[in-house]
This record gives C-alpha cells, structure tokens and sequence, in this order.
C-alpha cells in the first residue's frame, strides 16, 4: 500500500458498509476499524486482567499462612504459571499495544487507518482463542506446572499435554504480537500525512515505534525456542534435556533474548502513554523533545543486549556476568533522562490533580522505586543473593504493574471521553485510585525484605518467621482486588449517565481530540488535520494550534 | 532579605545526602551475616541503598512539591509556560546518572571480584578435582563420550589456600543430599566448620535446583548435566537455613535443610562421631531424615 492522500480515502466504499455489523455488533465482529479493534483488545485483555487478578488472590490466600493449605502443591504451581502467562501476554502487552496502539497510531500519524488493517484484525482475533485455551487447558488437561519461563527440564517433566497447550497458546499470542508489530512499524514509518515529520510526531508514536523493532527481533526467537522444547516433549529430541545431550542453559539465554526485551515491550509504551497524559494535565509542552526520542532509541538498543542478567546464578562465566552487569545498569541513564523530563514537564505547570494525573504520577513513583530495586538487582553480587526470591517479585511487581498498570489506568481515565464520548466520574476515580496505590504498595514494598531475609519465590509454604509480612501483603493484594470495583462501576455507569463529555473535554492539542467523541468511521468529517506542534501548550492559538490547517467539520477550534 | 533559590537547593541537597548516607547506615535489612562473603556484601548493599534513598526521597520530594506548587487553581484556565527543553540540564541528568551507574558498575566489581567471582575456576580446579569425581560416571552421556574431563562452572565464594574441606552435593526432588569424600560421611544436613574453606561440588538428578544461604550471602544454580563448584567459608557459628530458589516441581517450597556452623573443635567430633564403622557400604543407611515436606 502507498501513502493514501486523505482525499482518496475519504471516499466510502458501499459494500463494507453493509456487509460489515453496526452498532455494538461490530466489536464482535471480524471489524477493521482501528478504533474498533483498540477497544476490542483493551476490553479483551481487561477481561483476562480480572481472571489473572483472581488467580493472583489465589497465591495471596495461600500465603496468608505458613503451610500449604488452601490449594494443593500441584494446583499452587498450575496458578502461579497461569497467573504470570495471563498477566504477562493476555493482558499488559496487548493493551498497551494493541490496545492503545491500535486506537491511538493512526491518529497520531493523521491516517484514517492502520497500514494493513485486515492483519490487525487477524492479529486481535488470535488473541481470544489462545487466551480461552490456555484457561480452558487447567479444566481439561490440567496446566503447565514450571512457571511462566517453563525452564527445562523441570517443563519436560510436569505434566506433557499441559506444557504442550501453554506452548501452543503462547505461540499463538507471539504471533499476534508480531503481526501487531510489523503493522505499527509501517504505520508510523509509511502511513504519516503529507507534511507531517518524524520529529513532530507525538511520542507514543516513538514509543510504539521501538517497541515494535523490539517485538519483531526478539518473538521470533522465542517462538523457535518454544518450538524446540515442544519437539523436546513430543518427539523426545534432546535440545534442551542434558540426559540426551542438551543443555538446559542455552534454554535461558534464548528464553531471556525474548524475555527481557519482553519487560520494555510492556514499559515502553506505557512511557509512550504518559508523555500523552502529563502535558495535556499540566497544560505544558512536553519536556525535550528529542531527548526522549533518543532515550527510547537507546533503551531499544540496550534491552537486546541485558538478558543474561536473569542467569547470573546459572554458571554463566565471569566476563558474561560483568558485561551484563554494565549494559543492564547503563539502561537506567535513558529511563533516568525520561523521567527526568517529565519532572521537568510538570514543573511550572497548572497541574489538574485529577484521577488521570494521580494515576500518572503514581506511576512515576513506582518505577522510580522498581528502577532502583532494578540497578541494584544488576550488581552481580547485589543478584547473587536475591535471585529467585521475593525481592525480585517485589521489583518486577513495582515495574510492571507499579509502572504499566498504573499507567493503563491513568490512560483510560485520560482516553475514555474519546472512546465513549462520556466522562469518568472523578469520585470514584480519585477511589480507585487511594484503593490502588495503598494497596499495591502495602502487597509489594514487604516482599523486598522478605526476599532479603529468606523467603525464594514460587513457594507455597514458607517459613514461619516471614507469617507477618506475607500477611501484610495478601491485604494489600485483597485492597487492589477491592479497589477494581469503583473502576468497573464507573466504567459502567459513566458509559449511560456519564456527563457528556464533549469533543476536547481536556483541551488537548494531539490529533485524535481534533474530531467528534466518539470518532467517525475513518477518523475525521473531513480532512486529517496537520498537527505540526501536539505539544504546543502555553503559546498563542496561532501559533500552536493548526487551526487553519484543520479544516474538518467538526475539529476543535476554541482556545 | 530573602533566601537566594540557590543557597536553598544546595541545603536541600545536602540534607537530602545525608539522610541517605544515614539512612544507608543505620537501617539493616539483612540478615545476620555469616560468612566471609556476606560483610563485603552488606558494604555494597549500604552503598546501593543510600544511593537508592537519595534518589528515591529527591524524586518523590520533586513530584510531591511540584504537584502542590503548581496545582492548578479554581478558575484558572490558562497553561503553563511554553519550556520545550533545556539542553544544559538535558546533559546534567544524562552525565550525572551515567557517572553514579558508572561507579556503582566499577564498585560492584571490585565487590565481586573480592567474593571470589573472578576466580578462573574452569582452569585448574577442573584438573585438581577431576580425580574425585565418580560423580563423572554418573554424569552426562554426552560429557562423558566428547571430553575427558567433564566441564566444570564456577560459582561465586572467596577460597582459601590452606586446606579445603570437600563436600559433595546432590540435589534432588526434593532434597538435598551431602557427601564428605574424606569421611565418608552422607547426610541431609550440612555441617561445616567455621574459618575454614568449603567447596560444594554440586549436581543435579533431575531439574534445576539452587543452593541458597540467606545469612552466607551465597546462591548458586545446582544444573543438570554440568557440575558447579560453589566455595564459601562460614564465620558463625549456628545453624541457618538451607532453601532451594529455583523452582523445582510441587514440594519446592518444602525443599530445605539446614547449614551447621561449628567450632572447628566441635567439626571433627561431629566428624568422628558420625564417620561409619570400617565397611563402608553402610554409608547409605546413615542417612539423615530427609526434610522432604
């Protein structure tokens, strides 16, 4: 497909339109439509969000006491596996991928849709069926046992049919991931208005556009590997079982090539998310432009070459272990320039403390917190004695749901009058919010001693000493379940007596709030408007708003 | 006369510095340590957490005091001012985290390297051990049949010259078992003696295993199919918990035991005592209760 002009584009095409499902049919349908096919994936992946939610309240029942006593061993293992499996590829990647990505990319880039919108769909519709027969397999076959990395030989030993669904649903899910990917990358790269620079895009664009590279150079290997332990189990090859020859190390190294990158496939696009979100609410331009670029650039570059940091306990050689140490710490200085950047965002601003912007600043504060845990699990020596323990689950918990999650939060309370064309209420917003934040830290801050003081991680017993903290924790964990109620009632509610909200309800100056909420078919009445300056608060109408090249019907044009 | 901003940010800073110097100092997170290793290691986490706390307190003040300064009034609904960038602070926050990773990168390794992670253990150790290694036979097919001498990976652990006690390791679902060549000796439970090295040579049966000592500071990955030599020497004298941090199947979290520190004196009564009559095919029975569940 070559660059549309818009005007091309804009003529409808009769059969679709009939052929197609209207109404709310449509979000069930095999759609097209970018916007449709975001909001399929995010309601999706919120669906699978409230189940690995469940089994997360599982593994926190369990470790209200001591003992293993709620739930069998076996059982305790299937939960963790699926509770990691589900959270990790049903429901952070695809919303803030495919979610966000898909509703979001085409308007950034001024395009009507993505470059190959029949993939995309292809892409969200692999999603439910992976995610139903990875739930499904715990019913039928029972589910996989060794955890979501599935390390041999412990995944050639459990149960096989099991390990063999979980393989061929995470395939699945790769796949969608890949094919999401290539179709951002030429979205961002070929489907860009005429006139519209790289330079000017807003920095989602650049976020996705990283995370994609990442997507498309680090799945394929973790497909292949996947596909060599199936061989492993079915065919009795010996890739990876030392009793045949293999070597379950070289598992590690292909696994974490996909893996770590796999951490700023879920974080990138959630920094992508906030450089949205902190302007708009603190009515000012976003802090270095182009330094953000670079530094997402750059963590892109230094995220394909840390992955060993997960073995420094395998026997990996000395010089391994010191290179790894340096890159892995060296992504701090890009993650530090971001957030420094956004500090400096808000400085001086009129921030509006509203539910979007606490969830945005929280979300600050708990990355802060997970990136310093992180430099420090870097240190070789630091890692030695905390790898596999309740320090990492605390880290990587302050990462991606300290730092993803919030930021998916923040991004709904931002997004949904676009998606809905009606407002969130901010009481129950401001709720959720005290509930989740109190909450997540009282679940994870306690882990961090627990795993310095003994406690290893994928445990259902532990030792008696530890009672106490776990139990703090499992409170926590019980507020963050409660505190998803205010959201869906207000999700819920709002979407029937929501206040209207209007077309630009936060005076925002990015492309998708230059058209009517919820957006027609195609995105804009008219013409794509040229959005040359998306961060252009605090100058003059003229100067920062495209006024006059925002031609459509029913662009913004106030102050 | 008002305060210059100045003169208030450097106290801020300096306050800030030392807090987290204090803080580094005075808060203990860790558990008793006892083992050669584990002070070096408590020297680096002091670092990395006062360096942690003052970040994460700057930080968290900056957000804090930017969101009550500069929260937007009742009825006002203009925007902020048009900042877009500011190179010189720009190269400030790019050189200043470079040089702090920098340092923490150099200070670990010296760290490191001082716990005995750069000891070249693939090189002669290999050779000296491979005499006193039936466990060879057992070992893999593949090791066997391409090389004399089975590879062997060195973990992390500071060696002394003068004499080693040699402990053999064999983790299992779900236990870990240990073997003293020189007493012939096999139990469920470590027992070493204080100021005196040790080395564990570990491996696997079945699925990856880890040996971990909190209070030694001490992990290593125990690998099927490749034999790792993991050398620590306990200073204090109790009795610490043994936990496998890898998991290993069901009864993972039930896979502990229990390390001995002993008075070197009170080590080789153990020794004496628990050494087998003459027939040594008796061994085997000599087996602790294994710590399964």
């Amino acid at each position: 497909m070559t660059i549309a002009s818009p005007q091309d584009l804009a003529v409808p095409q009769p059969p679709s339109g009939q052929l197609q499902p209207q109404g709310w049919l449509r979000y069930f349908s095999f759609s097209l439509d970018h916007k449709v096919i975001g909001l399929q994936y995010i309601v999706t992946s919120f669906l699978f969000y409230l189940i690995g939610g469940a089994l997360a309240g599982v593994i926190r029942t369990e470790l209200v006491s001591p003992m293993s006593d709620f739930v069998s061993r076996e059982t305790y293992n299937e939960v963790l596996t699926l509770h990691g499996t589900i959270m990790i590829f049903l429901w952070i990647v695809p919303v803030v991928n495919g979610g966000f990505g898909n509703y979001l990319i085409p308007f950034y880039v001024g395009a009507r849709d993505m470059a190959f919108p029949r993939l995309n769909a292809v892409a969200f519709w692999m999603i439910p069926p992976a995610g139903l027969l990875l739930i499904a397999s715990h019913f039928i076959t029972g589910s996989a046992q060794s955890g979501w990395t599935a390390y041999p030989p412990l995944s050639l030993t459990t149960p096989a049919m099991a390990q063999v669904v979980w393989i061929i649903s995470v395939l699945l899910l790769g796949g969608s991931s890949i094919f999401g990917a290539i179709n951002f990358i030429a979205t961002v790269m070929k489907m860009r208005r005429p006139g519209l620079k790289l330079m000017q895009l807003p920095m989602y664009c650049w976020a996705m556009l990283g995370t994609s590279i990442l997507a498309v150079l680090s799945t394929p290997v973790l497909a292949g590997t996947l596909l060599l332990l199936s061989f492993d189990i079915v065919a009795h090859t010996g890739f990876f079982n030392p009793t045949l020859g293999g070597n379950v190390v070289v598992y590690q190294h292909l696994f974490w090539f996909y893996s770590h990158p796999a951490v700023y496939i879920m974080v990138l696009p959630a920094f992508g998310l906030v450089s949205e979100i902190l302007p708009v609410h603190a009515r000012k331009p976003l802090f270095g432009y182009s330094t953000m670029v670079y530094s997402i650039m750059a963590i892109v570059f230094l995220g394909l070459i840390v992955w060993a940091h997960h073995m420094f306990t395998s026997g990996t050689p000395p010089w391994m272990r010191l290179f790894f140490t340096i890159a892995t710490a060296f992504i701090a200085v890009p993650t530090g320039i971001k957030f420094f950047n956004w500090l400096a965002t808000l400085w001086g601003g009129k921030i509006a403390l509203n539910s979007a912007m606490l969830f945005a600043c929280a979300f600050i504060v708990n990355f802060v917190f997970g990136g310093i845990t992180g430099v420090a699990l870097a240190q070789v020596p630091f890692d030695i004695h905390v790898h596999d323990t309740y320090f990492v689950v605390g880290h990587f918990h302050y990462i991606v749901y300290g730092g993803t999650v919030f930021v998916i939060f923040s991004a709904i309370y931002h997004w949904y009058p676009k998606f809905t064309g009606k407002m969130l209420d901010e009481t129950l917003g401001k709720i959720h919010f005290a509930l989740t934040f109190i909450g997540f830290n009282l679940c994870f801050a306690p882990q961090h001693w627990l795993g310095l003081n003994g406690m290893p991680r994928r445990v259902a017993e532990y030792d008696p000493m530890f009672t106490t903290l776990n139990q703090l924790s499992s409170v926590g964990a019980l507020l963050m379940a409660l505190s998803t109620l205010p959201f869906l009632i207000n999700v819920i509610r709002s979407f029937s007596h929501g206040a209207v909200a209007g077309d630009n309800p936060w005076n925002a100056l990015t492309p998708e709030w230059l058209t009517t909420s919820p957006p027609p078919v195609e995105n804009w009445k008219g013409e794509a408007p040229l959005v040359a300056h998306p961060y252009g608060y605090g100058q003059l109408p003229s100067a920062g708003l495209p006024v006059d090249q925002a031609t459509g019907q029913d662009v913004w044009t106030g102050s | 006369m008002p305060i210059p901003p100045s003169l208030i940010t450097f106290l801020v800073g300096m306050a800030l510095v030392l807090a987290g110097l204090w803080l580094g100092q005075n808060v203990s997170l860790l558990p008793v340590d006892a083992s050669v290793n584990a002070p070096v290691y408590d020297e680096l986490f002091k670092v990395l957490f006062s360096i942690g706390s003052i970040l994460f307190i700057g930080i968290l003040g900056l957000l804090l005091f930017s969101l009550v300064r500069f929260r937007r009034r009742e009825g006002d609904h203009s925007d902020g001012a048009p900042i877009e960038g500011n190179l010189p602070l720009e190269i400030v926050w790019t050189a200043i985290p470079a040089v702090v990773v920098l340092f923490i990168g150099i200070y670990s390794y010296d760290i490191y390297d001082r716990m005995g992670g750069m000891t070249p253990l693939n090189d002669h150790s290999a050779m000296v051990h491979a005499a006193s290694m039936e466990a060879s036979a057992t070992m893999q097919v593949a090791n066997a049949a391409t090389s004399e001498e089975p590879r062997v990976w060195g973990g992390i652990g500071v060696r002394s010259d003068k004499d080693i006690l040699p402990v053999d390791l064999t983790a299992l679902q779900f236990a870990f078992i240990f073997h003293y060549p020189g007493a012939n000796i096999t139990s469920g439970e470590l027992h070493v003696p204080a100021h005196r090295s040790v080395e564990l040579r570990m491996k696997a049966n079945d699925v990856i295993h880890a040996f971990w000592v909190p209070q030694f500071r001490l992990k290593q990955d125990i690998i099927p199919g490749q034999q790792t030599i993991l050398t620590f020497t306990a200073t204090r004298p109790g009795t610490y918990p043994i936990v496998c941090a890898e998991l290993c199947g069901p009864y993972h979290g039930g896979m502990r035991s229990s390390v001995v520190v002993h008075e070197p004196d009170d080590f080789e009564a153990w020794l004496q005592k628990n050494s087998p009559a003459p027939p040594p095919t008796a061994s085997v029975a000599q087996l602790d209760v294994l710590p399964v569940a």
